[in-house]
């Protein structure tokens, strides 16, 4: 068995430092564009990983071209291909997305959560988040309530059957 | 290879094939609706057929395919044992029951109003590709088509989810898109850390060499896998995108997505967990926190919420908890009730928000503030709603209960202060889900209209009928919970008892190939390094 030099070259490791990070800092942003970019380096800089994955960089990985110990690994290049494809389709759809965006409201920014604009707007309010029925005040007593309430037992309602029926027996 | 002597392992790439090429010619047929309905119900249809065929075939043995006659390591192989059978098929019977609501709905003729020069009819297209991405992931038995699986998937489903490209769905599925793309990133990221440490892709092969990799690195592509599928599961810290995105898109897209995208989330953790890390208790420790904090913010979450889809997004987020609590318990019964779990919560879930869809027609909204006096008006859809949310809540005999108490009855099995704490959390999750539920259930078909809801509004009687179909399923999913449970229990002993190695390496383990490099001589001979793989039978 062959001992195979799986060191890493330094400037791709470097290359890969580089658009992780970049990648990343553009992924935080607002712009969809941004985001996008930055998805595209981050994307870049892991297939530079899974071929940092492969070992060292060798000869075609051709029978009969190349001998056996100085093939470079072809299937770190067919995963590669893979994720460029994938990531060229996912390119087109978020520019897509992005050109909507600005169709519609004039910039391509990623908007806040409904839930946070809600709960920012009835904090700005200063009002609860809810309203409970129940502690609404009518400013009557508690038996004034149920005197003025109708009333399910009375006759008039043919619709409750069984709770007539229940009375009867 | 003549049509004639087509074996049980021919079936298994089909789920994949079958709706891949069926929104080919739907894609052919976009300007001829109707032959493109024709086209995706039999595709979905035999889907289901051959899923079921799965579930019994696999009961006896594992199926292999290698996928282009190239045997396992070097090629590509799907794997269908009884658990990727029981998902798979439980999945298609889901996929066909929206579909069919979808075709009774037109849910392209709804965007079509709403944008008119929005090409829709992309929409049974992306439907079938999306039900090949999701089938592809339960079948793959290799960590990179694993990922190609979840890509397809979540390519259509960045389209189904901004279908029609309102303000509102692109909103939301910027937000969607962008977390998803992130988790995929992390995904190819540990894929790349796994092939650098042990130079194979192959999960049968990785449960193999992944023991003797250093635990460092091990830990490092252990959590890196976890957070990818955590994202996609939608687990506690990394949920907050899911109640967001998903009530935006139509019923139907919604209640898919929901039956389906978090589940293969949680899929991918259990065969991973258990196949390339079966034990690391320090992960199942973490992984239990993660479960509690899943359940507990995503149920407080759904009880303050006022719109139905809404809150049914956060009970969704919620009951992931309970699957990573049975996966965490990393017991055969825990993994059984996690299993048991995953089919009866995809069911009720795609139910309940199919019930939605249909009380959002009748009322005219969702919005808990809005709705009222339903059970008067559709008495029937009252009954559709309150049975899959009873089932939600875990009420006895209903089959979520049962799924629970296999939990809660493993928690206490395992013992110690994390269990106990986490058969208390569910409890308490349980009783919030029923709490959470009966206020919109009071609020939505019991309170006085707060405006008045036409009524002589109809429901299509064809979107009535899948979600009966899938209402009766849960209740099935009760009625036959023994048989179910026990296939639940063999598909958990199924997957630790290395059965799945033995299938893809018969006759012995993880022959020849060594180091990366070395496969390759091999690979110019198809047969090479696995002679007797179940389906090689010499060279193409």
């Amino acid at each position: 068995m062959n001992v195979l030099d799986t060191t890493p070259a330094a400037v791709l490791v470097l290359a890969i430092g580089v658009l992780v990070t970049t990648g990343v800092y553009l992924l935080l942003e607002r712009s969809l564009t941004r985001v996008l970019i930055g998805f595209i380096l981050l994307g870049n800089g892991i297939n530079l990983l899974l071929l940092v994955a492969g070992g060292r960089a060798g000869g075609a990985p051709i029978l009969g071209t190349t001998p056996l110990w100085h093939m470079s690994d072809p299937l770190v290049q067919a995963m590669i291909l893979t994720a460029i494809v994938i990531t060229l389709g996912l390119t087109a759809f978020v520019l897509a997305m992005a050109y909507r965006s600005w169709q519609l409201h004039g910039h391509d920014e990623v908007q806040d959560d409904v839930e946070d604009r809600r709960i920012a707007r009835l904090a700005a309010k200063n009002e609860p988040s809810f309203e409970d029925a129940d502690a609404v005040e009518s400013g009557e007593t508690l038996d004034e309530e149920a005197a003025a309430t109708r009333d399910e037992t009375d006759d008039d309602i043919g619709g409750t059957g069984d709770r007539t029926g229940g009375e009867a027996r | 290879m003549s049509w004639f002597d087509l074996t049980a392992t021919d079936l298994v790439p089909l789920p994949v094939v079958l709706p891949l090429l069926a929104a080919g010619l739907a894609l052919a047929f976009a300007r001829r609706p109707r032959v493109q309905r024709v086209v995706s119900v039999v595709a979905l249809a035999g889907v289901l057929a051959v899923g079921v065929a799965l579930l019994v075939l696999t009961d006896d043995r594992t199926l292999v395919v290698d996928v282009g006659n190239w045997a396992a390591p070097v090629g590509i192989d799907l794997v269908a044992d009884r658990l990727s059978a029981l998902m798979v098929t439980v999945s298609s019977f889901v996929l066909l029951c929206v579909l069919l609501y979808s075709l009774a709905q037109g849910v392209s003729e709804e965007a079509e109003e709403e944008t008119s020069s929005i090409p829709v009819s992309i929409y049974h297209p992306t439907y079938l590709v999306l039900a090949a991405g999701v089938c592809n992931a339960f079948l793959a038995g290799d960590l990179f088509n694993l990922y190609v699986g979840f890509e397809i998937l979540l390519a259509a489903s960045y389209v189904l989810l901004t279908l029609g490209g309102t303000g509102e769905r692109i909103r939301a599925g910027s937000i969607y898109v962008v977390v998803a793309l992130l988790s995929s990133i992390v995904f190819l990221i540990a894929i790349a850390l796994t092939y650098a440490a042990t130079g194979t892709v192959n999960l049968a092969q990785l449960s193999e060499r992944l023991p003797d990799v250093e635990p460092g690195t091990r830990l490092a592509i252990q959590l890196l896998l976890l957070l990818a599928f955590g994202i996609k599961a939608a687990m506690f810290p990394v949920s907050a995108w899911l109640p967001d995105s998903y009530p935006t898109a139509p019923a139907p897209v919604t209640a898919v997505f929901a039956g389906l995208l978090t589940k293969v989330g949680v899929y991918a953790i259990l065969r991973t967990q258990t196949l390339l890390f079966p034990t690391d208790p320090r992960i199942d420790q973490g992984l239990m926190w993660v479960a509690l904090l899943t359940m507990l913010v995503g149920i407080l979450g759904a009880v303050a919420q006022d719109d139905i889809k809404r809150l049914l997004s956060f009970t969704l987020v919620s009951h992931i908890g309970y699957m990573l609590f049975g996966i965490a318990l990393a017991t055969q019964p825990g993994t059984a009730a996690a299993i048991f779990y995953v089919v009866h919560h995809i069911t009720v879930q795609t139910a309940l928000f199919l019930v939605v869809g249909l009380v959002e027609l009748r009322g005219g909204s969702t919005s808990l503030d809005r709705l009222g006096g339903l059970a008067k008006l559709a008495p029937g859809l009252a009954i559709l709603f309150f049975v899959p949310a009873m089932n939600l809540a875990g009420i006895p005999p209903l089959s979520g209960f049962l799924g629970k108490v296999g939990l809660v009855e493993d928690g206490v099995r395992t013992g110690g202060f994390l269990a106990y704490t986490l058969v208390v959390g569910s409890v308490v999750t349980s009783l919030l889900t029923l709490y959470a539920i009966v206020k919109a259930w009071n609020k939505a078909f019991w309170q006085e209209a707060p405006q008045e809801i036409e009524a002589d509004a109809r429901v299509p009687r064809g979107m009535v009928v899948p979600t009966g179909a899938l209402v009766a399923f849960g209740l099935a999913l009760t009625v036959f919970a023994g048989p179910l449970y026990s296939y639940a229990d063999r598909a958990a002993a199924a997957l630790r008892d290395g059965s799945y190695v033995e299938a893809v390496f018969p006759g012995g383990h993880d022959r020849g190939v060594g180091e990366s490099n070395e496969s390759v001589p091999k690979a110019g001979a198809p047969t090479g390094p696995a002679e007797g793989v179940s389906t090689g039978e010499g060279t193409p």
